[in-house]
């Protein structure tokens, strides 16, 4: 079935100002892709979180994988070309969700029972819950 | 001179051997490090959006503390405290009028002039010189390849970094002046997989295995590292890995500080 | 004095913003106006033709134009004038679009406002405005040609051919330039050096040329029509009229060093020639690696054994004073260094190599005899990864733009491997395919489909070495996967970087360049072969990234128009230059240190001391008058007594009709 193209601004425009990244200055090299260490575990490619942003098919964006897999780990936006932080419109994608009814994506119960450093459990805690 | 020094939650506890072996070797190089005597949690991951300064206030109030007792530097022993202090602080820099925002909300505290820098210890014993460290050794490593972990934090983003984020150098000369024989692998600047190792360890479990298997094929004895979360997933997430590859062996991981601690004997 | 204003409305562009109505209303009542009126477009011919009979009509002795920036049109106007039988120095234009409707637009009521006050300025300048005469020098005709590449020869050669003396100044022991490195060109894949050697032979034994290699451009002075340059000729150590190319001195030379036209993966000796074919087939000694570089004679086998005598290690460097017309400037381009690209290995990895690196392992008489080999040990690459775009059109790194061969030439690079070894794998990783030239687009889809190179869209993210594999890490944007691949070797395509040097002879021509060092033209689309600064041409990667048929085309046009140029009797100079009024000047020398053209000297008469202005030297900068105490000296078109006028109005002093004695406002 094809996408209907149409661009959903008010979503992209929150991305935007929580990330502070212009989406359109994006133009698909795939360096962040290339380079992500956690792509593998990905459903949707990080270069195509951006093009779906891109393209205006934010709902697809929201239902994906991938920018839970995400780590922060900033290589992606340390080695793009056109300086797009890849990272910041990630973390502008999962605060758009987390923000929207106050969704946690992980609550506190499902982390793992073994004793961890604490910046693993209060990190994860940031990243994952409203 | 005395250098203020800010632990983080983790060196207080689980990263113990971190402080410990890091306040020896810094008495032992003729470094006064000093603790802050306020302080609280850093944040761990410094908050990405432009538009939520609340995830910024423990930040900034720790860097208050520094202002407050009178020093201009700040020194870190963990990555992630590094990172997310020294972003913040360039986050209220490039703002003004944010920090003009967190200042008033923070009223008891005195405001922030956003004088203060935040340091690694790892730049400051390069700033040290390579000399007074290779004078202090007592027990050289010598044959001991060593392979230099850096992880995401330290080298990223661009900011921040304390060497270059392609071909850093700074842990290399550090494990030279001790006489150990640093080994170069591909990996040693790929992402553990961090905070996944509290939701989905079976994903950081499979990244480990990559990055050490890399090491051991550039012939590292042993791996050293600097933040008390990768030094978790590379050392603890070994008996995950052996659950998924069996064939794994194991190899051994450390603390650079500990490291440095055998070399100069203390 | 009678004078016309005519205000144009340029479409919208002026009348958007600014009420002509009302501008001509008001500039009407002004003293000496006896004619305002204002046009749709004026520029046109039919507002061109009014402006001309207006002025034939009316017996108009001085003219105001209200449009656009003199930059666009203002010889336009000027001709259009003078066809009239108007001097176009009477005609001043005032500038009320760029300066004034296009940045008011938000405030329409002040800009008209403006435009007044800018057309009173006007006024107030024309008044003590004189007609002027254009300056004629003698043309000097010769040419300057720096540069021996592709486009510098062809350049040589056209101007050669239609009978003007050429200089052509290359700084390397031979002409050829990157050229003479390739094995193919791309897309007839014709062998390079076959199209280009007889063009050489042809250059150097024209009996137009005269060819300085080896040599560099240390001075330049003059102005169009008449420049003085002064070419360094670096010293050989070898006699060239002696020399007869045999070679019987390398045999015997004990110095091995990196070969510079092999890229670093051949060798030469201390005395060589940069490849087989050079052109002249004179031998260099590179004193800096030659046992003698310490002026102490060590080593004399090069000089035992040559014949005819021709080595002589007492040579010292040659300046050579030149005097020619017009200047063009072929230096060509260098591609960025590996160690810039750390994220590919640049610079560490012995299998990670540049294009040119490549070209000449591909070429059959480069180091390895056109066989390709490792770098690293030898053996022939079962696999080859070619890198796009590794540094270009990357603003992060400061260069955004594209380097625009490397597609055409990665697609040949896999075409020639994959003929060398026909059972190898060839991948390329690109961005976008820029095959945009005249069967460029056939190539490369030969390139895909027949050839079978795997194309790859996406950029690669990491190199490294494994076992004695090179490890590549990148993605397939159209598959959708992040892919790794192990192979053999490893060929970037790094982003194309103007030639060394080039920004210190733009400084020397007074040429400006843009931010990246390649040399400005006057305008990208009209007229792109000639420079900001009068009498110098442009041709080739000089100017920008750009393919041998476009350098070639650029060549030959550079030289049709030094050759038009050349054709006159004599040069003709805007007459806005620098005059004396010898009674004011007191002869204190101020205005001689502060030209840059060196155009001032002090003229001693009896006891009278004053400045004199080399017309053909000045360039109307009006440095001069700026310090100039006594306000002796002025810019014709542009007086003190004109400009406090202008300024006077502007502030709304007064109408600008106090005339200004020398001295103070």
């Amino acid at each position: 079935m094809r996408l209907k193209i149409k661009q959903n601004f008010e979503i992209l425009k929150k991305i935007e100002e929580i990330s502070g990244e212009n989406v359109f200055a994006c133009y698909q090299c795939g360096m962040c892709t290339a380079g992500c260490p956690m792509v593998s575990e990905m459903d949707i490619l990080p270069n195509q979180v951006i093009r779906l942003l891109q393209i205006g098919a934010t709902d697809e964006v929201i239902n994906t994988r991938t920018v839970w897999i995400c780590a922060s780990c900033y290589t992606c936006g340390s080695r793009c070309p056109k300086g797009v932080n890849l990272a910041k419109l990630m973390e502008a994608v999962r605060l758009v969700i987390l923000r929207d009814k106050n969704n946690d994506y992980m609550r506190p119960e499902v982390m793992v029972k073994e004793p961890l450093p604490q910046i693993a459990l209060i990190s994860a805690l940031r990243k994952f819950t409203a | 001179m005395e250098i203020v020094y800010f632990p983080g939650c983790t060196l207080k506890t689980t990263a113990l051997s971190l402080e410990t072996s890091a306040l020896s070797v810094a008495k032992a190089l003729g470094l006064e490090i000093k603790e802050l005597e306020r302080w609280n949690c850093c944040g761990t991951v410094y908050s990405l959006a432009t538009d939520d300064l609340m995830k910024q206030v423990a930040s900034i109030r720790n860097l208050i503390y520094v202002q407050a007792s009178g020093h201009r530097e700040v020194m870190t022993l963990c990555s992630m405290c590094y990172n997310t202090l020294a972003q913040a602080n360039i986050f209220v820099r490039k703002n003004k009028k944010y920090l003009e925002k967190i200042n008033a909300f923070m009223e008891e505290e005195p405001d922030y002039k956003a004088e203060v820098e935040v340091k690694h210890f790892l730049t400051l014993l390069k700033e040290l010189g390579a000399e007074k460290i290779r004078e202090a050794v007592k027990n050289s490593l010598s044959g001991l390849k060593v392979a230099c972990y850096y992880g995401c934090l330290l080298l990223r983003p661009k900011e921040v970094r304390i060497d270059d984020c392609e071909r850093p150098r700074i842990l290399e000369e550090l494990m030279e002046c001790l006489g150990a024989e640093p080994v170069y692998f591909p990996y040693q600047t790929e992402c553990c997989g961090s905070y996944h190792t509290a939701v989905k360890p079976d994903i950081v479990a499979r990244r480990v295995y990559q990055i050490l298997n890399n090491a051991k094929e550039n012939d590292a004895d042993l791996i050293v590292t600097s933040c008390p979360l990768c030094f978790f997933n590379l050392k603890d997430r070994q008996r995950d890995i052996k659950k998924i590859y069996p064939d794994f062996k194991e190899i051994e991981v450390a603390y650079f500080t500990q490291i440095m601690a055998k070399a100069l004997g203390v | 004095m009678r004078i016309g204003v005519f205000v144009c409305h340029c479409g919208r562009n002026i009348a958007g913003t600014v009420d002509i109505k009302k501008v001509v209303e008001e500039i009407s009542k002004s003293k000496d106006v006896v004619f305002c009126t204002d046009y749709i477009y004026l520029c046109s011919e039919p507002g061109q033709q009014t402006i001309k009979e207006k002025i034939k009509e009316l017996e108009l002795s001085h003219v105001i134009i209200a449009a656009c920036t003199p930059a666009l049109h203002g010889i336009t106007f000027g001709r259009a004038v003078e066809e009239a039988g108007l001097n176009r120095y009477l005609l001043e234009i005032a500038n009320i679009r760029e300066q004034c409707s296009w940045v008011h637009q938000v405030c329409p009521e002040e800009a008209t406002k403006k435009a007044i006050g800018l057309i009173k300025a006007a006024l107030a300048k024309i008044r003590y405005a004189k007609p002027l005469k254009p300056i004629k020098v003698p043309l000097t005709k010769r040419v300057l040609v720096i540069g021996g590449g592709i486009a510098g020869i062809r350049a040589a050669l056209d101007i050669a051919q239609g009978g003007i003396e050429v200089y052509l100044v290359e700084k390397s022991p031979s002409l050829g330039g990157h050229m003479a490195q390739l094995s193919e060109t791309f897309p007839t894949l014709d062998c390079s050096a076959c199209i280009l050697t007889p063009l050489m032979v042809e250059a150097a034994h024209h009996k137009n040329i005269r060819l300085f290699t080896y040599a560099e451009v240390k001075k330049v002075e003059g102005v169009i029509g008449n420049f003085k340059v002064t070419i360094e000729k670096k010293p050989r150590y070898v006699i060239p009229e002696k020399c007869t190319g045999c070679g019987d001195c390398v045999d015997v030379c004990p110095v091995i060093v990196p070969n510079e036209f092999d890229q670093g993966l051949g060798a030469r000796k201390a005395i060589y020639v940069p490849f087989p074919q050079a052109v002249p087939l004179v031998y260099t000694i590179d004193l800096e690696h030659c046992l003698n570089d310490q002026k102490l004679i060590v080593c004399e086998h090069c000089f035992k054994i040559c014949g005819p005598k021709a080595v002589n290690f007492l040579m010292e460097p040659e300046e050579i004073e030149v005097e020619v017309g017009a200047i063009i400037v072929a230096t060509g381009y260098e591609l960025l260094p590996l160690e810039n690209l750390s994220e590919y290995g640049g610079g560490e990895y012995e299998d990670v190599i540049s294009s040119l690196d490549f070209e000449r392992l591909a070429s059959a008489s480069g180091p390895t005899g056109g066989v390709i080999r490792r770098p690293s040990d030898g053996k022939i690459p079962k696999s080859v990864v070619f890198i796009q775009c590794a540094g270009s059109r990357d603003p992060e790194h400061g260069r955004p733009y594209c380097s625009k061969i490397c597609c055409m030439y990665t697609a040949k690079h896999a075409l020639t491997y994959k003929h060398l070894v026909p059972d190898g794998e060839a991948y390329v990783f690109y961005i976008d395919v820029r095959a945009a030239g005249k069967r460029y687009e056939e190539f490369v889809q030969r390139v895909m489909g027949e050839e079978r190179a795997i194309y790859l869209r996406g950029k690669v993210s990491k190199v490294f070495r494994h076992n004695e594999k090179m490890v590549v890490l990148g993605v397939d944007t159209l598959s959708g996967r992040s892919v790794e691949i192990e192979t053999d070797l490893v060929v970037v395509a790094p982003a194309i970087v103007p030639s060394k040097g080039a920004e210190k002879l733009a400084k020397l021509l007074k040429a400006p360049v843009d931010e990246f060092g390649f040399m400005s033209e006057i305008h990208p689309k009209l007229r792109p072969v000639e420079s900001v600064s009068l009498g110098v041409y442009l041709a080739g990667a000089v100017q920008a990234p750009k393919d041998i048929s476009e350098s070639v085309a650029q060549a030959s046009a550079a030289a049709s128009k030094v050759l038009s140029f050349l054709s006159q009797k004599e040069a003709t100079l805007e007459p806005i230059v620098a005059f004396v009024n010898k009674e004011l000047c007191k002869g204190c020398g101020l205005c001689r240190r502060a030209c840059p053209f060196k155009a001032i000297t002090i003229i001693r008469e009896g006891k009278k001391r004053y400045a004199k202005v080399e017309e053909a030297l000045c360039q109307g900068c009006g440095v001069c008058m700026a310090i100039c105490e006594e306000h002796a000296i002025n810019v014709a078109g542009f007086t003190y007594e004109q400009l406090s006028a202008q300024i006077r109005t502007l502030l709304g002093i007064d109408d600008g009709e106090k005339t200004v004695k020398s001295g103070k406002i």
